[in-house]
C-alpha cells in the first residue's frame, strides 16, 4: 500500500480519525506521518491551554475587554495575540500587560516574586567598579590641578565606596 | 569538530559514572535567557532572528567559562543530521524542526549544547553522568554570568527571566534526572510513583523528551514550576524527590532478588539472548530488552557482565539516525532493523 499524502513510499502508519461521527482512515508513510503529526501538535498545543488559563480568568469583565486591545509598543504583539498562541512576543510585553499577566503566572507557578539569580547583581558590581575607576582618575586630575579640596572629596567618596564593598562582601 | 567526530565519542550522559549511576543516567540543567527588545524567536522577523544568532554566537567565543566549542546552523544540516542531535540529547525536537536561523553551539566532550532562536533566543544545557546536579549548576552559573557580561538579558526583578512561555519565567531554569527504573515497573508500582511525582509537580517523561513514551523503563523527571524559588531550592527539591525514587527502585530490586530470582534471571537472560541471536529488531524492542540487559548487569545475573558504559552505548548506536550514520546512507525503517541486529550482534560477541 502506497502513501495517501505523496503516493510514493510505502505507508507504514495508519491513522484512524473520527470527525463528526465521521471516520476516516489514512495510510502514510514515515515522513508525511511526520508532518501530520506536528499539523496535529499544532492545532493543539500548549497555546490552548494556557490561553484556556487566561481565559478563564476574566471573560468578559470590562478589565479584559480594556486588556484586549492593549498592544506591546516595543514588538506589536497584542494581547489577542498572546491569547491565542500562548506565547509573548519579547521582554517588553511582561511590562506591558503585567496587570493580567500577574495573575496567570501566580496560577502557573504558585507565586508571583522571582527568587532566583540576577544578571542585575554583576551588572552592579561591574558598575561599581567602573565608578571607582571614574572616581580615581578624577582624583588624578584634581590633583593635578593642584585643587586639594575637591581632591579630598573625592577621596573621601572612594573609601566610602570601598566601605560598601568590604560591607557587601 | 565535525558532526561525524562525535561517532566516536561517548556522550557524557551515557558515560555510566557519577553517583548512583545503576539507577540514574544522567542530571541535566537547562536555562532559558532571552536578549532585551529582540522579539522571541517564534515573532521575530528574519532578519532580527539574524541578528540575535550572530550576537550569541559572538558572546560565546568570548565566554571565558568555555573552550573548545563548535557552531553549527541548522539550515545547513539534512535531517539525518539533526535527528542524531536530537538522539545524543544535545538538541529538543522542537529545534529541529524550520530550521531558519536556528544555530546549535556544542562543546567538545558533549557537556555544553546552546541552542540559538529555539523557543527562546538561548537554551543552555549541561548534562553530567549519573546523579549530580548541583555539578550541573555549577557549570551552567559560570557559563550565563559569563554570557551576562556580554549579553543584556531581558529580565525584570519581580518576575525573573523573561521568556517566550510563561511556564518558564522566573529562573527559566528546568533541571531533569533521567531515570532507568525497571524494577519499579516489573513490580507493578510505577503509577503509583508517577502519580505522586505529578502530585509534586513535577514532570514525567520518556528516553528522548518531550511527548515519548516511557520506553525501556526509562523516565525522565523534572521540575515545572520556574518562579518563586531559587535554583538551588529547585534542584534540592529535585534531589529530595530522586533519593526517595531511588530508594524505592533499589527495594523493588532486592523484593525481587529474594522473592523471585528464578523470573527475573529467565527475563534478563531471554533479553540477552533474543540481542545476541535477532536477524530483525525494532528500536523499540532493543530498548526494552537492552533495559533487562542493564539490570541483569547491575545485579549482577548476567552469564557474562558487560561494562555499563557498552549497554549505554548500545542504547544510543542503535537509533534510528546513528545507525544511518554509521553505514553512512539513508536506511527505510526495514533496513535499519536488519542493520540493528546485525550491529547488536557484532557488538554482544563473545
Amino acid at each position: 500500500m502506497l502513501c495517501d499524502v505523496c503516493g510514493k513510499n510505502p505507508a507504514t502508519v495508519h491513522l484512524t480519525e473520527i470527525i463528526n461521527e465521521q471516520m476516516t482512515e489514512l495510510h502514510l508513510c514515515e515522513t508525511c506521518a511526520q508532518a501530520k503529526s506536528q499539523e496535529m501538535e499544532q492545532q493543539f498545543g500548549l497555546g490552548d491551554l494556557l490561553a484556556g488559563l487566561v481565559e478563564s480568568d476574566k471573560a468578559g469583565s470590562s478589565a479584559e475587554k480594556e486588556g484586549l486591545a492593549l498592544k506591546c509598543p516595543n514588538c506589536k504583539l497584542t494581547y489577542v495575540d498572546f491569547k491565542k498562541i500562548g506565547r509573548l512576543g519579547c521582554g517588553e510585553c511582561y511590562t506591558t500587560f503585567k496587570k493580567y499577566l500577574g495573575p496567570l503566572l501566580k496560577r502557573i507557578h504558585g507565586s508571583g516574586q522571582h527568587l532566583g539569580k540576577s544578571p542585575l547583581k554583576m551588572a552592579r558590581v561591574l558598575k561599581k567598579k567602573i565608578d571607582a575607576q571614574d572616581l580615581r582618575s578624577k582624583l588624578q586630575k584634581a590633583i593635578e590641578m593642584e585643587e586639594f579640596e575637591e581632591a579630598a572629596r573625592i577621596r573621601d567618596q572612594i573609601r566610602e565606596l570601598e566601605r560598601k564593598e568590604q560591607d557587601a562582601a | 569538530m565535525q558532526l561525524n567526530d562525535l561517532l566516536n565519542h561517548t556522550s557524557e550522559w551515557l558515560k555510566g559514572t557519577g553517583p548512583h549511576s545503576d539507577i540514574v543516567i544522567s542530571s541535566r540543567i537547562r536555562l532559558a535567557r532571552n536578549l532585551n527588545k529582540f522579539p522571541f524567536p517564534h515573532w521575530a522577523e528574519k532578519k532580527q532572528s539574524e541578528e540575535v544568532s550572530g550576537v550569541v554566537e559572538a558572546a560565546m567565543q568570548k565566554n571565558d567559562a568555555l573552550k573548545n566549542t563548535t557552531c553549527f546552523k541548522l539550515a545547513d544540516m539534512d535531517n539525518v543530521d539533526k535527528q542524531f542531535l536530537v538522539e545524543r540529547h544535545l538538541m529538543s525536537m522542537e529545534h529541529a524542526q524550520k530550521t531558519d536561523s536556528k544555530a546549535i553551539i556544542i562543546d567538545d566532550e558533549e557537556t555544553v549544547a546552546l541552542m540559538i532562536n529555539e523557543e527562546d533566543h538561548l537554551r543552555l544545557q549541561v548534562m553530567q553522568s549519573g546523579f549530580n546536579l548541583f555539578e550541573a549548576w555549577n557549570i551552567i552559573n559560570k557559563i550565563d554570568d559569563a554570557l551576562a557580561k556580554e549579553l543584556s538579558f531581558a529580565f525584570l526583578a519581580d518576575w525573573g527571566y523573561l521568556t517566550a512561555c510563561p511556564t518558564n519565567t522566573g529562573t527559566g531554569m528546568r533541571g531533569s534526572v533521567m531515570l532507568h527504573l525497571p524494577a519499579l515497573v516489573m513490580t507493578r508500582q510505577i503509577n503509583r510513583v508517577l502519580a505522586a511525582i505529578a502530585k509534586l509537580s513535577f514532570a514525567t517523561r520518556g528516553l528522548f523528551g518531550e511527548g515519548t513514551q516511557a520506553a525501556g523503563n526509562f523516565f525522565q523527571i523534572s521540575n515545572q514550576v520556574s518562579l518563586g524559588h531559587s535554583e538551588d531550592e529547585i534542584i534540592d527539591n529535585i534531589n529530595g524527590l530522586i533519593r526517595q525514587i531511588i530508594e524505592q527502585e533499589n527495594q523493588a530490586r532486592e523484593a525481587m532478588l529474594s522473592k523471585n530470582r528464578a523470573l527475573l534471571e529467565d527475563r534478563v537472560n531471554r533479553s540477552f539472548g533474543i540481542l545476541k541471536s535477532a536477524y530483525i529488531i525494532t528500536s523499540e524492542e532493543t530498548i526494552e530488552l537492552l533495559s533487562m540487559v542493564r539490570l541483569g548487569c547491575d545485579l549482577g545475573i548476567v552469564n557474562k557482565c558487560m561494562d555499563r558504559s557498552h549497554i549505554n552505548e548500545l542504547f544510543l548506536i542503535t537509533q534510528p539516525a546513528h545507525l544511518q550514520k554509521l553505514e553512512n546512507k539513508k536506511l527505510t525503517s526495514q533496513e535499519r532493523d536488519v542493520k540493528r541486529a546485525e550491529l547488536i550482534r557484532s557488538k554482544l560477541k563473545i
